[in-house]
This record gives structure tokens, C-alpha cells and sequence, in this order.
């Protein structure tokens, strides 16, 4: 699934490039893949609407930079958005009140409440020098409390002694009692899985709420959670109150969309992740993890920033303006070549771009990788300053003496000279499209024999 | 027969009075055009039908109608009879019953699917059709996972075989060379939860079914996937992946009693064609009923 929708949008990538602001047309037709890839995501049908008008207003009229595509920058838009969307600071569990402090785990079952609860008990205890107690207000899933015990066990945490026969409300009431009288700092409460529709657990999980008045009311979700996200996080928070969202088996390959989702309705932070099965595989929530797994197109979000980040607005007009005159000049060439290595070399700048897989094996067999970039540049700086200016100085015993400077041989030599005339004819033509045509082009224009 | 049903439709009609809802103020009485259509897919979409499934599903409503004057009720009724044929051909109850004895079921699934409930409903089910069986606790490693399906068994009547140790592996041996002495006709063997991205919990897997195929070449002679209903389209990715490494042969989804619909099973149908054995409506022992095509086509789409 993943190949496909990178394809895809790598085909519309391919159809947007060049051009100068975003149009409307352009930003439509990227965002319908959007789209698509955010309801593949699980990402709920109402918020990707809302999103997606969000983000077209945003991107038309923006200047498209040169080095990057119209496609490549409307990911970014996106994937800005979306970490905008999800919150963009890290926000750390709430412990400004008086101690014992209570957190409150709730969710469906199978969503994970469980090893959460442990998971930020001992994260709490280790990270954060907290006293905590666990307790398990599950009395109906055979062994919960079992459970709860023996993760506490395995992280050095006290939990509540189980005691039979007991309802959720007066286990609430007796772990409140054990965390004042022997001075824990936090007391997190597991309660039993639930759906949102179930009246009567729904009334109970609200009189243990009003009851232990916790700081913190976590909503543990499943991140394979699919549409049903929306409905269920709406339903807790409207009928608990929800103060912050965890989600868990981030480790697995879902995406991760319920996340969007939830955080949507309810506006209320994500926190937690749980990213593993033992009890110290917990991490805060980093928006920008998030919004990059949503997309599935984290690659073309880094090209476009490092593209951003490194390269040299000055040098691309000194460039140009050489261009305008009509000469390409080794120098010219070699600058290019520097600038491509900032970006982190042709392979990687290769691995970024969605839909090169398929090319992978012709661009390895025409030898074309990073040490070639380096052998080039070596070449160039092995001319003469004469040399550089102009190619056509450049005979047979030029050429030896520059292969032996730079370590290289004839026929290496013989490929760059090619290559030179390739990009100078090319250059001649790019001229009657302009300065932002050739800037655009300047990167894809270094490929030998297209 | 008709309880499960009535809580089947309890349990979708949440869901599908959403979806037949945006269906019925979608249209009143209009044409069938191109807008028309693409917003019936985006509410397709949103019972995680998927996009490929929800454009398939829409096509072939267009094939019919498309042009026309339509109604609610009749957009409904196309979509209800789709999804009931994509889905008839999987609803196939699992009758355990093989050549060899004993029948050994393999259960498996991501972590908080539901594998040792639907166990232990299923357990009790074929207990109270007079199988002899037995149970194994094979998920050595989530904390009091065995003490759960031992709550299980003791609710069933029927007797479960416990590691000493760690070894999932050693136990499922074991165990079954117990079963065979016995002459069990049923053997269910409980596995812990992996997530399917995990090479080495896979390869674990793989190293139960070989155990398992020491004692019996033929075994297990079912090896069941337990899906979330609540999960979106990274099921499709599970059943794939499950079934790649293991052979899965059925599927069983839980939590259909919540409001989401496991609309990505039309898509888990349409694309793989694995038989939907059952389908888990609550938490209660007799809370697992066969799958029907037809009443979860219909509870889907009806009012």
C-alpha cells in the first residue's frame, strides 16, 4: 500500500515540476492524493475535509523554491500543517497539584490501559523521582488485576493489594486511601475496558471520576484504531472528560491516523507512546514523528527542508546571471556539484525522492554515486584557472596532466568534458525559458546520459 | 438465533445509522452523478471500507444506476447485496472436525485483539457440543495471560496445559502428546500477542507451527487470526502478513458489539477470500456467533 501511494504521489510530483507560484490546479490535484493518503491512514473522513481545506489555503500562491518541485513543496505544507494540527510542543503529564496526584487510564478493550498504566508508573518513578502506586480497577477482565500486579512487580512499583469481591468505586476509594496515609506522590488508576456505549460501565468510570478527581484523564487508543476513532474519543471525552490521549503499539506499521482523529475532536493533547512490549518502552509524543508516519512521506519532507537549509541563495544568482550570459563555466559546474554534496550526496538525495526505486539499478550500473560527484569535483579542481573557463583549451596532454592530478584516468576525464557540453547545450536551451526555469532544472540537468 | 442477531444490529446500529444516514441526506431522490458518487465513496471510506473496496463498491452501483434518478433506500439495497456477495463465499463456520485427531486450533493475533476471550467463548461452545478438549496456554509472555485463560477454562469445564517455564514451543509439544495419550478431539492453542512487524515474535510463530507439525503433519488443522473490529486498514496489512508467515486459514472478529463496523472485512474478503469464521458481539462466555454474510451486509447498510 505504502509503494503505491508513494508512487502515486510521486507521479504528480513529477507532473508539477516547474513552474512558479502554486495554483490552485496544482495544490488540487496534490491534495486529492493527500487525500487519499489520509484516509489510507485511518485518518477519520470529517477531519481530513476540514484539513484539507485548511492546507489548500494555505498553499496557493506560495513561491515555489528553486531545487525542490511544486508536488515536493505541497508535502511540506501538509506535513507543517498536520504537525500543527497534532500540537506542536511536547507536552509532559500534568503533576501541578496536590499530592497524591491521580491519573486516571481509560479506554476500550484492548486498547492497551494496562501496560500504559505501568509503563507511566515507571516512568514517572525513574524519570521523574515520583512516588507512584498503581491500582487496578478491573474487576471484570479475568486476571486484569493479576496483570497490573505483576508488571508492577517487574518494575519496582507498588500496586494496590487485590482484594476479592470488590466493586471499582470502593477499590478507588481504598488506593486514595493507601497513597494519602503512606505519602505517594501519584496514584494511576487502571480501570476496565469499555465501550462508549455501555451505559452502566460509562456511569461507573464517571462516579470513580468524581470520586478520586483526577489531574490527569488519559484516553489509551490503539494507533491501528480505524474511523471509529473519532466516535469513541468524542464519547469518552463528552462523557469522562478526557485531559490527554496516549497511544499505543506505535511500534506496530499502522500509520497511526486515530491520532489525527482524536486529537481533532477533543483538542486535547497527545502525550504518551507506547513503542514496545516491556514496561520502559514509553516515550512523550513528538508531533512531528506523527504527522511524517500519517503521510508516509517523511523523505520528501526532509529533501525539501535540507534543499531549504542548504542551498546558497546568493550562488544560485551568481549562477544564473553567468547562465544569462551564456557561458557555463567548469566553476559553474563545480559550484553545482558542492551543492549537491550539502544536500547529503546524490544517494541520499536519491533515496528521498518517492518513486526513484524503480530507477535505482540503472542509476548504480551508470556508476553514478557519491564518489563520483567527488571524483568530478577533483577533476575541475586539477584544471588551470584558463581551463576552467573554457573546455575547448582542454587536449590531449591537458587532459593527462588533469587525470593525474586528480587521480582519475583519460577516459574519466573524456565523461566530465561530455557531460560539460550536455549541460552547457542544455543550459543554451534552458536560457529562453528564463532564470526560474533553469533554476529548477539545474539538479536534474547533472544526470549524465538521460 | 435471533438474540445474536438483534445484538449484531444493537451493536452495528450506531454505525449504520451514521452510514445510512449521510446516505439519506446524500440523496434525496437525485440524479446519480459524478458528485453523487464520490461522496457515497467518501462515506464508504468512513466505515473503513477502504478506498480501493469503497471505489469498487461505488463503480459497480454507477454500472447500474448511473444517471438515474435513485433512492436512499435503493443505494442501500446495491451496496448491501455487493458487499453480501464479496463476503458470502468467506462464511464458513468452523466445524472442528479432521482426519486425524486431535483437531488442533492455533490461535493468533496482535496484541488486545481478543484471542484468549474468543478461546474461551469458543471453548465453552464446542465443550457444550460434547468435544473433548483441552486448552493451552502459550502466551508465556504478557503478564497474568495465563491466569486469564485458566479463569477461561475453569468457566468451560475443560482442562488447560501451563508452561513451567518461558517456552512456548516446549509446552505446545508437550501438550499435545498429552492430548493425543488422551485422545482429545479438540486442542486450542493460545499465543501471545505480536505485532506482525516484528521478525522475531514472526519467527517465534513459525516455531510453534513447526513444534506443532512434529506431532502432526497435518496440524494445526486451523490456525486462526482474531481481528480487532475497531482496527482501520492496517488489518488488511495483519491478515497478509499472519498469513505469509503461518498459513492462516480463518478469521474471527471481535468487538462488533462497539460502534465500528469492520468495514475493512469487505476488503479483507475481496482481497484475500479467507473464511470469516465467527464474530465476538460481547464479553460474555456465549458472546461468539457464526458469521453471516447476509445480516452484516444488511446491519451495515440498514437504518
Amino acid at each position: 500500500m505504502f509503494d503505491t501511494l508513494t508512487g502515486r504521489l510521486g507521479s504528480i510530483i513529477d507532473r508539477l515540476k516547474g513552474r512558479g507560484a502554486l495554483t490552485e490546479a496544482d495544490v488540487k490535484a496534490a491534495l486529492r492524493e493527500v487525500r487519499i493518503a489520509l484516509l489510507e491512514a485511518d485518518v477519520a473522513l470529517p477531519v481530513v475535509k476540514d484539513f484539507i481545506a485548511q492546507v489548500q489555503e494555505k498553499a496557493i500562491g506560495q513561491e515555489v523554491l528553486h531545487s525542490i518541485s511544486a508536488g515536493q513543496l505541497v508535502v511540506k505544507i501538509v506535513h507543517d500543517a498536520l504537525v500543527e494540527f497534532l500540537g506542536q510542543e511536547v507536552v509532559d503529564i500534568e503533576l501541578k497539584a496536590s499530592p497524591p496526584v491521580v491519573i486516571m487510564m481509560v479506554g476500550l478493550q484492548g486498547s492497551g490501559k494496562t501496560s500504559m498504566t505501568a509503563k507511566l508508573g515507571n516512568y514517572l518513578a525513574k524519570k521523574q523521582k515520583q512516588k507512584v502506586l498503581l491500582a487496578s480497577l478491573d474487576i471484570y477482565r479475568p486476571a486484569a488485576r493479576e496483570q497490573l500486579r505483576t508488571l508492577g512487580q517487574q518494575c519496582h512499583i507498588e500496586t494496590l493489594p487485590i482484594l476479592a469481591e470488590e466493586k471499582p468505586l470502593a477499590i478507588a476509594e481504598r488506593a486514595l486511601q493507601m497513597a494519602r496515609l503512606e505519602g505517594y506522590d501519584v496514584l494511576i488508576l487502571d480501570t476496565a475496558g469499555r465501550l462508549h456505549i455501555d451505559q452502566d460501565l460509562m456511569n461507573e468510570v464517571v462516579a470513580v471520576r468524581n470520586l478520586a478527581k483526577p489531574t490527569e484523564t488519559i484516553l489509551v487508543a490503539d494507533a491501528m484504531t480505524g474511523q471509529d476513532a473519532v466516535v469513541i474519543a468524542k464519547e469518552f471525552n463528552e462523557k469522562v472528560g478526557i485531559t490527554s490521549i496516549a497511544l499505543s503499539r506505535i511500534d506496530g506499521d499502522a500509520r497511526g491516523g486515530a491520532a489525527l482523529s482524536m486529537r481533532a475532536v477533543t483538542g486535547k493533547p497527545l502525550k504518551l507512546l507506547g513503542t514496545g512490549e516491556k514496561p520502559d518502552q514509553l516515550e512523550l509524543f513528538h508531533p512531528d514523528r506523527i504527522a511524517t508516519r500519517i503521510l508516509g512521506m517523511g523523505d520528501v519532507v526532509s529533501l525539501v527542508e535540507k534543499a531549504m537549509e542548504s542551498v546558497d541563495q546568493a550562488e544560485a544568482e551568481k549562477l544564473a546571471l553567468q547562465m544569462q550570459k551564456g557561458a557555463f563555466t567548469f566553476e559553474a559546474m563545480e559550484s553545482q556539484l558542492l551543492q549537491m554534496n550539502k544536500m547529503g550526496g546524490i544517494s541520499s538525495l536519491m533515496g528521498m525522492i518517492p518513486g526513484i526505486n524503480k530507477f535505482q539499478d540503472k542509476i548504480t550500473q551508470a556508476g553514478v554515486n557519491d564518489s563520483f560527484i567527488q571524483r568530478q569535483i577533483a577533476m575541475i579542481r586539477s584544471m588551470t584557472k584558463q581551463e576552467r573557463k573554457d573546455a575547448r583549451l582542454i587536449n590531449g596532454s591537458r587532459k593527462k596532466r588533469i587525470a593525474m592530478g586528480s587521480g582519475t584516468s583519460v577516459q574519466d576525464v573524456n565523461k566530465l568534458l561530455k557531460q560539460h557540453r550536455d549541460m552547457s547545450d542544455m543550459m543554451k536551451r534552458m536560457q529562453k525559458l528564463g532564470k526560474k526555469g533553469f533554476l529548477r532544472q539545474g539538479l536534474q540537468g547533472l544526470m549524465p546520459h538521460r | 438465533m435471533t438474540t445474536w442477531f438483534k445484538r449484531l444490529k444493537e451493536g452495528l446500529k450506531k454505525t449504520s445509522s451514521r452510514l445510512s444516514e449521510g446516505i439519506t441526506t446524500l440523496i434525496t431522490h437525485r440524479k446519480l452523478d459524478d458528485e453523487m458518487l464520490e461522496e457515497l465513496e467518501e462515506l464508504l471510506i468512513s466505515s473503513d471500507l477502504g478506498v480501493a473496496t469503497a471505489r469498487d463498491l461505488v463503480q459497480k452501483l454507477a454500472k447500474k444506476r448511473y444517471n438515474q434518478n435513485i433512492t436512499p433506500e435503493e443505494v442501500r439495497e446495491i451496496f448491501a447485496e455487493e458487499i453480501e456477495i464479496l463476503l458470502n463465499p468467506c462464511a464458513l463456520p468452523l466445524t472442528p472436525k479432521g482426519a486425524s485427531k486431535p483437531f488442533v486450533v492455533l490461535v493468533l493475533g496482535v496484541n488486545g485483539a481478543g484471542k484468549t476471550t474468543t478461546i474461551g467463548k469458543l471453548a465453552k461452545q464446542w465443550k457444550d457440543q460434547g468435544y473433548q478438549l483441552s486448552l493451552v496456554a502459550g502466551d508465556t509472555f504478557r503478564a497474568a495471560a495465563t491466569e486469564q485463560l485458566e479463569i477461561w477454562a475453569k468457566r468451560a469445564n475443560v482442562p488447560l496445559e501451563v508452561a513451567p517455564t518461558k517456552d512456548a514451543a516446549g509446552l505446545v509439544y508437550d501438550a499435545l502428546q498429552k492430548a493425543q495419550t488422551r485422545g482429545d478431539d479438540i486442542v486450542m492453542i493460545d499465543t501471545a500477542g505480536r505485532l506482525h512487524n516484528k521478525t522475531l515474535l514472526m519467527e517465534e510463530l513459525k516455531k510453534i507451527r513447526r513444534v506443532i507439525q512434529k506431532i502432526d503433519p497435518t496440524a494445526p488443522q486451523a490456525t486462526l487470526l482474531v481481528l480487532d473490529a475497531t482496527t482501520g486498514q492496517n488489518a488488511l496489512t495483519q491478515v497478509k502478513v499472519f498469513q505469509e508467515a503461518v498459513d492462516v486459514s480463518g478469521l474471527i472478529v471481535t468487538k462488533l458489539d462497539g460502534t465500528a463496523k469492520g468495514g475493512v472485512l469487505v476488503a479483507i474478503a475481496q482481497q484475500t477470500g479467507l473464511p470469516i469464521h465467527a464474530i465476538g458481539v460481547g464479553e460474555a462466555i456465549e458472546d461468539l456467533h457464526t458469521f453471516s454474510a447476509k445480516d452484516f451486509a444488511k446491519n451495515l447498510m440498514e437504518r
